[in-house]
């Protein structure tokens, strides 16, 4: 087994032991990337350099055994959504093409003063606006199940990194679904926390009240051991949760006997694939005989969930984008004869068509005379949904379910038709709005294509989703299933 | 002076106060932005970096519910902020974060004096904003081919403090802003300067025919700098919308800028084409809980304010309610008469020599009481020097202006006493008699070896001279006629 291909915990141990070192460690993943690269296209920036040098500063730290954490000489790679010091971080658009920023996110600092190696900048979709990974503003990522494939979106990316061997983890951030659908769509395990318990200070924002940064891994502890280092209060966003982090890995393998377990039905939507509601089926089952309780649940506004989302992520989309103006940094057109040309030139030039079309949506939304009509009556939808999941987490532990209806289809299926795309996202985006957490893991192939089962738990409940996850991971041992991509090498 | 019309004047006030806090609204950032190094004070907050995020300066929201509690208002126990969305070079984000629907007040009223009838004004709101840069254009702006921006001033923190549209004069409209300022620097929260932007105020003024309820086209008046400015804007808008409407026009809803050097206003932008700012609750900051007792807390701790202030000295010292009314309407020149008086001044004086001449060089200097080289301690020397006669009404004028324009007060005080000092020993041989006939006892004592005793009758000498005695010759004398 190459060391590439091997997980986090795998590979703390071996460099506890001293059987490898990071820079042997990150060598043979950059050399991987080096490989498969061209194939995949995750990577918008590969910071080699940077990478060899934090490793070798990690192995110091191992030798030395000197402050050595459970991340100390991984190589990860991060989402391009996330800032880090002096490497370039455009959010996968050319409006910030070559923008440095001058510091790092409080989650890149954490990872850092772990010891991590730093890989490279994931390509995603732009600003993370998508389902598919074409929004990309420079070029699409294929999916290591099926290059013919998209690898989901909007961390596609991060995901095709993981699932290929060209990172051993990563980060993502999910709005609507970015981290879980892909990370359904490459056979990852991808978790969004709950809003707040991850830091937003140096996530370039989508939308504010909904982001969250999460991890993206080749298994549950793995995902676990991430989000340990990345959880907890900041000073930095206000909206981060001063709630203690608990010991994620403490209650893992605590098992799902006498859990209470829901299956929304809501969530068996239209369009579903039948090898998808098979595959989901078999996963509930194999719960069941690990000592679930299984009950149906319902999330009645679960239906008016996607059209208040298309509302509220937008409108904060089109203030948050307010600031590419092409004064200060990124893209600025040039020849532009007064400021109001400026403004329009360079945001014409640098923004891609789908980030437009949700500047336009949301400020349409939040015009004086329709702000009541939309802005006003989706935040209401996202209170019942709030109270939906309430209900439903007053009779059961977690909720089960797809992460996406479909597997991973082919590019340019869906470029056409935006709506048939933002439906990719109709059972991943209640999470976010109902400020809950919830996690894929693989459950299954149809035509050699990946299928993610989707764990819900309450707001602040990480261990719990982490929990049944674990327990079904342990149980089904899909684990072993790897990409084409990874397997060859 | 009013202008007489058959409309009535409606004036509304808008006014920006900025904060004095250590650093800016929503970052550690220092709030220096007049002396600083262009774009010294800022950091990826302030500069609206991609992935910052604004943290609340609680003392920024201190000091708003401070200002608030002074002017009357009620302080809801829920507030919010809010995104005010627009595209400007000196807005870094493209939105401002300031507050819509939910300040931290609302329903206040401010009490001032008009030619010392009493007035009232109401308060509509309170709020707390950020503040924008500052723009830098390379000559003209119409000429300019480039701009600079200097940030230092993005996101300093600013008060906007909405008065209702419950002014009728310009006369008014400057008096609500002159308590209004002395209010905030009596609380501490502004310096009050106008001329470098940290006290900004905007004006709303409308005419209707008199008797009329409902309120005519208003226009928008700012760039006004100063307590004359927005004296005179007022009465320009005043004079043009009457002869607008006097000649059958209309008035279109629109800002006017106000251009101190040629005394008018020349429109800036109509509102026929309003900007639609999108407000809708900062996402990135959660709602305030603004707890009763930490209200209660900012409440207990506020100063005496102007008015209280005002009734006081009228009650303790006897002083006019105007002169009272003016004294007051500063904080650092009601402080500098309650010194004065306190070291021994008569009040009446006191107050007029504050009042008269000191405050006409002040004025003529745009100098504030506090920076002036004459101190307290200097003008109660003074006007003791006139009460006991040592010196005259026109020389102390003429002393008074001298210490004024000295950087040290001291010699011309000196002088004044000095040049009607008693040295001729003729004059003073008689004051030496007297002494020595009055204090058998010291000048035994004296005779005994008691150094001290010699002390005790200079100071009697001197006393009997009103101070106006050599103090050198005197205990000459004293020693020559003892011996």
């Amino acid at each position: 087994m190459k060391l590439f291909q091997r997980t986090i915990r795998d590979l703390h141990q071996m460099l506890l032991d001293r059987e490898i070192s990071s820079v042997e460690l990150t060598e043979s993943v950059l050399g991987h990337i080096d490989a498969v690269g061209e194939k995949t296209k995750a990577y918008l920036l590969v910071t080699r350099e940077l990478a060899l040098r934090q490793a070798k500063a990690a192995d110091d730290r191992l030798r030395a055994r000197r402050d050595v954490k459970p991340l100390t000489g991984i190589p990860i790679a991060l989402k391009d959504v996330l800032c880090v010091k002096d490497v370039v971080s455009t959010a996968g658009s050319k409006i910030l093409k070559g923008f440095t920023p001058p510091y790092s996110a409080t989650v890149v600092d954490r990872l850092e003063s772990e010891g991590a190696v730093f890989l490279g900048k994931t390509n995603c979709d732009e600003f993370a606006m998508g389902s598919s990974n074409e929004n990309s503003g420079y070029w699409p990522v294929h999916n290591p199940w099926g290059l013919d494939r998209v690898p989901g979106g909007s961390s596609g990316g991060s995901a095709a990194a993981v699932a290929s061997g060209e990172a051993i983890a990563a980060l993502g951030s999910d709005t609507g679904g970015s981290i879980r659908q892909p990370a359904a769509l490459t056979g990852t395990v991808g978790m969004k926390p709950t809003y707040g318990r991850v830091s937003r200070y140096g996530l370039i924002a989508f939308a504010s009240s909904l982001d969250q940064i999460g991890p993206m891994t080749r298994d549950v502890v793995d995902a676990a051991l991430l989000l340990q280092s990345i959880a907890g209060h900041d000073p930095r966003d206000s909206t981060s949760s001063t709630r203690p982090v608990p010991d994620y890995l403490a209650t893992l393998r605590k098992g799902v006997k006498g859990m209470r377990l829901g299956v929304p039905k809501e969530y068996f939507v239209t369009g579903m694939e039948p090898a998808v509601e098979q595959a989901i089926n078999d996963a509930i089952r194999l719960l069941e005989q690990q000592g679930a309780k299984i009950e149906e649940v319902s999330l009645p506004h679960s239906d008016v969930a996607l059209p208040a989302y298309y509302i509220i992520a937008p409108a904060e989309a089109s203030s948050n984008l307010a600031r590419y103006d092409g004064v200060r940094y990124g893209h600025q057109a040039p020849g532009a004869k007064n400021l109001i040309e400026e403004y329009m030139l360079t945001r014409q030039q640098g923004f891609g068509a789908e980030v437009k079309r949700r500047i336009m949506l949301g400020t349409y939304a939040l015009s004086s005379g329709y702000y009541d009509a939309y802005y006003l009556q989706a935040q209401k939808v996202r209170t019942l949904i709030i109270e939906d999941f309430k209900r439903a987490f007053e009779k059961v532990d977690a909720l089960l379910g797809a992460t996406s209806p479909t597997v991973a289809f082919p590019l340019g299926a869906k470029t056409q038709d935006p709506v048939a795309m933002y439906l990719n996202d109709i059972i991943t985006i209640p999470a976010n709005l109902g400020n809950v957490c919830g996690i894929s893991v693989p459950c299954g192939l149809a035509d050699g294509l990946p299928i993610g089962l989707q764990v819900i738990a309450p707001g602040f409940r990480e261990e719990t989703a982490l929990q049944v996850a674990y327990a079904f991971e342990a149980a089904a041992d899909f684990r072993k299933l790897q990409s084409p991509l990874m397997r060859a090498a | 002076m009013a202008i007489t019309t058959r409309y009535e004047v409606v004036v509304g006030l808008e006014v920006h106060a900025q904060v004095l806090t250590q650093s800016k609204m929503f970052c550690g950032c220092s709030t220096d932005y007049l002396v600083a190094p262009p774009n010294a004070n800022t950091c990826p907050v302030c500069l609206g970096l991609p992935g910052s995020l604004p943290v609340i300066n609680r003392r920024a929201v201190e000091a708003t519910i401070r200002t608030a509690l002074a002017l009357n208002c009620e302080i809801p126990e829920f507030s919010k902020f809010d995104r005010k969305n627009y595209f400007y070079p000196d807005l870094p984000k493209g939105y401002q974060i300031s507050q819509y629907d939910l300040p931290f007040s609302r329903h206040g009223h401010l009490d001032f004096d008009v030619n010392g009838e009493a007035r009232r004004a109401g308060i509509t709101r309170v709020h707390l904003e950020e503040d924008t840069g500052k723009l830098q254009h390379e000559g003209a702006i119409e000429q300019a081919q480039s701009s600079l921006i200097n940030f230092n001033r993005a996101g300093v923190p600013l008060m906007e403090i909405v008065s209702e549209p419950d002014l009728r004069s310009a006369d008014e409209a400057r008096e609500y802003v002159m308590r209004l300022r002395a209010i905030l620097q009596y609380i501490g929260v502004n310096n009050g300067d106008m001329e470098s932007g940290q006290l900004r105020c905007d004006a709303n003024v409308s005419l209707r025919p008199v008797g009329r309820i409902e309120f005519g086209t208003k226009v928008e008046v700012k760039n006004m700098n100063s307590f004359r400015a927005i004296h005179r804007a007022i009465e320009y808008e005043i004079v043009r919308q009457t002869e607008v409407l006097e000649a059958g026009g209309r008035l279109v809803q629109e800002t006017r800028g106000w251009n101190d050097a040629r005394g008018l206003t020349v429109s800036q932008r109509t509102k026929e084409f309003a900007e639609d700012y999108r407000y809708f609750p900062e996402p990135d900051l959660p709602p305030l809980e603004v707890s009763r007792q930490w209200v209660a807390e900012i409440g207990s701790s506020l100063p005496e304010l102007p008015a209280a202030r005002r009734d006081r000295l009228i009650a303790n010292f006897g002083l006019s309610p105007y002169d009272a009314s003016v004294l007051t309407s500063s904080k650092p020149m009601a402080e500098y008469f309650e010194e004065t008086v306190r070291l021994g001044a008569p009040a009446k004086a006191a107050a007029n020599w504050i009042l008269g001449d000191f405050s006409r060089f002040l004025n003529a200097d745009h100098k504030e009481i506090q920076d002036a080289s004459v101190k307290p301690v200097h003008l109660q020397q003074l006007i003791a020097l006139i009460d006991s006669g040592v010196i005259s009404g026109k020389m102390a004028k003429q002393t008074f202006e001298a210490m004024y324009r000295a950087p040290d007060p001291e010699p011309a005080l000196t002088a004044a006493k000095g040049s009607s000092q008693i040295s001729g020993d003729a004059e003073l041989t008689g004051i030496v008699d007297q002494v020595i006939a009055e204090n058998e006892k010291s000048v035994a004592d004296f005779k005994a070896g008691k150094e001290q005793a010699l002390k005790f009758l200079i100071g009697q000498g001197m006393k009997l001279s009103k101070g106006r005695a050599n103090p050198q010759r005197l205990e000459a004398l004293l020693r020559e006629k003892i011996a």
